[in-house]
């Protein structure tokens, strides 16, 4: 199956600046993926090049096997909404007419329903609106463009959790029925994580993570206890985090951890506590030698 | 966090998924040839990703527990619930007494205390049961002392 998006050897150069560094990855067809990391790590420039609003410096792009950047019949397939999106001067409802005849998929139904579900007044010009207003119109926009290639970059500026909640829901229940590919680049990694089947961890402009997301939990945990104990223990793992107070210590691991290890965490007395998602992009990203593509975390979750 | 309707991020979901949908076929609230909810019903209650609820289904066809029929779904197996509870019986052992002989010992609780402690334990939960505070529907397919 061609990918539907497929990167290689990605960078993008400013004056004195890279955002983007030799980034290579694959996304299939169908799947939901979430683009993670810090602010200014690179996401919304990389987002900007598959949608072919910027052009890289150097490597190669591909959505549906072909080059985004100036092609119609590539970009017709696909919808991006940015933070902030910017709206010409027009009401609501003008607003989703305009993006109903830009996307083949659109479905008019489904805009009305999400447009009551944010209680967007469809009458309001756009200028009028709040900002989180304005990121419920992008999003309404975005679901129902129905895109083959749905590309969100932190689209909830302004949102509150309620409504965040409600963007989470009509994403998979739409994505449920129509089944597309989705990247969402978010930095709220703890109310975002059900969602996504794989994860791309991005910092400062270098994919330091790649996996299936829930390859991903439990994969690392911390193990506390006393210091013998934990140092005994962890022990021939990759260690991310140390630290002690008096006889005590703290160690955030790689693991996996087989039945055999558990026993023998009870039997020392250890306590054994997993990283969530958001807490394992925390570190992924805070090591100094990223190596935690694909391959080296198979290894471990199935070693 | 957000709310995931009780799973937590610190094990993959989908085997928590494929846990919860055990422990309610082996507890009887789906009942053997029931319709089990779908990919996209699972996904939705537990507000995560249809593929992720699918991996977890499918670890309980894997397990013989549920089967496919073709255009109507998914539905529990006949002999599922002896399969878990089976299982369970086999696991009672490791799981359960292990610590607390583990646990006895560290606090010199020798095994004639324990036995009657365990069995001092019993009794009080019988009269709970007669007392209609416990439901007794365990109590007949569990293990007697």
């Amino acid at each position: 199956m061609t990918p539907a998006i497929s990167v290689t050897g990605l960078t993008r150069g400013y004056r004195g600046h890279i955002a983007l560094d030799r980034v290579t990855f694959d996304i299939e067809p169908g799947s939901i993926t979430g683009l993670l990391g810090r602010n200014g790590a690179g996401k919304t420039t990389l987002l900007r090049i598959l949608a072919g609003q910027e052009f890289p410096s150097a490597g190669q792009v591909h959505v549906f096997g072909a080059s985004p950047a100036e092609n119609d019949q590539v970009l017709r397939r696909m919808v991006l909404i940015r933070e902030d999106q910017v709206y010409p001067d027009i009401k609501v409802r003008h607003a989703l007419a305009a993006a109903s005849w830009c996307y083949p998929g659109w479905s008019a139904e489904l805009a009305s329903r999400l447009l009551a579900d944010f209680a967007l007044p469809p009458d309001r010009p756009v200028k009028k609106l709040s900002r989180g207003m304005r990121s419920a119109l992008g999003i309404v926009i975005g679901l129902a463009a129905r895109a083959e290639l749905t590309l969100f970059d932190e689209p909830y500026a302004g949102l509150d959790a309620v409504a965040r909640q409600t963007f989470y829901d009509a994403l998979l229940a739409d994505y449920a029925e129509h089944p597309r590919t989705i990247l969402l680049s978010t930095h709220l990694i703890d109310e975002a994580a059900g969602l996504f089947e794989r994860v791309i961890v991005i910092d400062r402009g270098r994919i330091v993570l790649a996996a299936a997301a829930d390859d991903l939990r439990g994969v690392a945990m911390t193990v506390s206890g006393p210091v013998l104990a934990v140092d005994d223990f962890t022990a021939g793992h990759q260690v991310w985090e140390r630290r002690q107070i008096a006889s005590q210590a703290s160690v955030v691991m790689v693991g996996p951890l087989d039945e055999d290890d558990w026993a023998r965490a009870r039997s020392l007395r250890l306590d054994l506590e997993p990283l969530t998602l958001q807490q394992l992009v925390v570190h992924a990203a805070a090591q100094p030698a990223p190596d935690m593509t694909d391959e080296s975390v198979m290894e471990r979750t199935s070693a | 966090m957000r709310e995931m309707a009780g799973l937590d991020e610190g094990t993959p979901l989908f085997a928590q998924l494929a846990g919860r949908l055990a422990e309610e076929i082996a507890a009887g609230g789906l009942a053997e040839g029931e319709r089990v909810p779908s990919t996209n019903e699972l996904a939705a209650y537990y507000r995560i990703n249809p593929a992720t609820a699918a991996k977890g289904i499918n670890v309980l066809i894997d397990e013989g527990l549920l089967e496919k029929r073709r255009g109507i779904g998914m539905f529990v197996a006949a002999g599922a619930r002896r399969l878990l509870l089976d299982e369970r019986r086999r696991l009672f052992a490791e799981r359960y007494v292990e610590p607390l002989v583990d646990e006895a010992a560290r606090l010199g609780i020798g095994t004639d205390e324990l036995a009657g402690l365990i069995r001092a334990a019993s009794q009080a939960r019988a009269s709970h049961v007669e007392a209609g505070d416990i439901q007794a529907s365990h109590v007949e397919e569990g293990i007697t002392l």
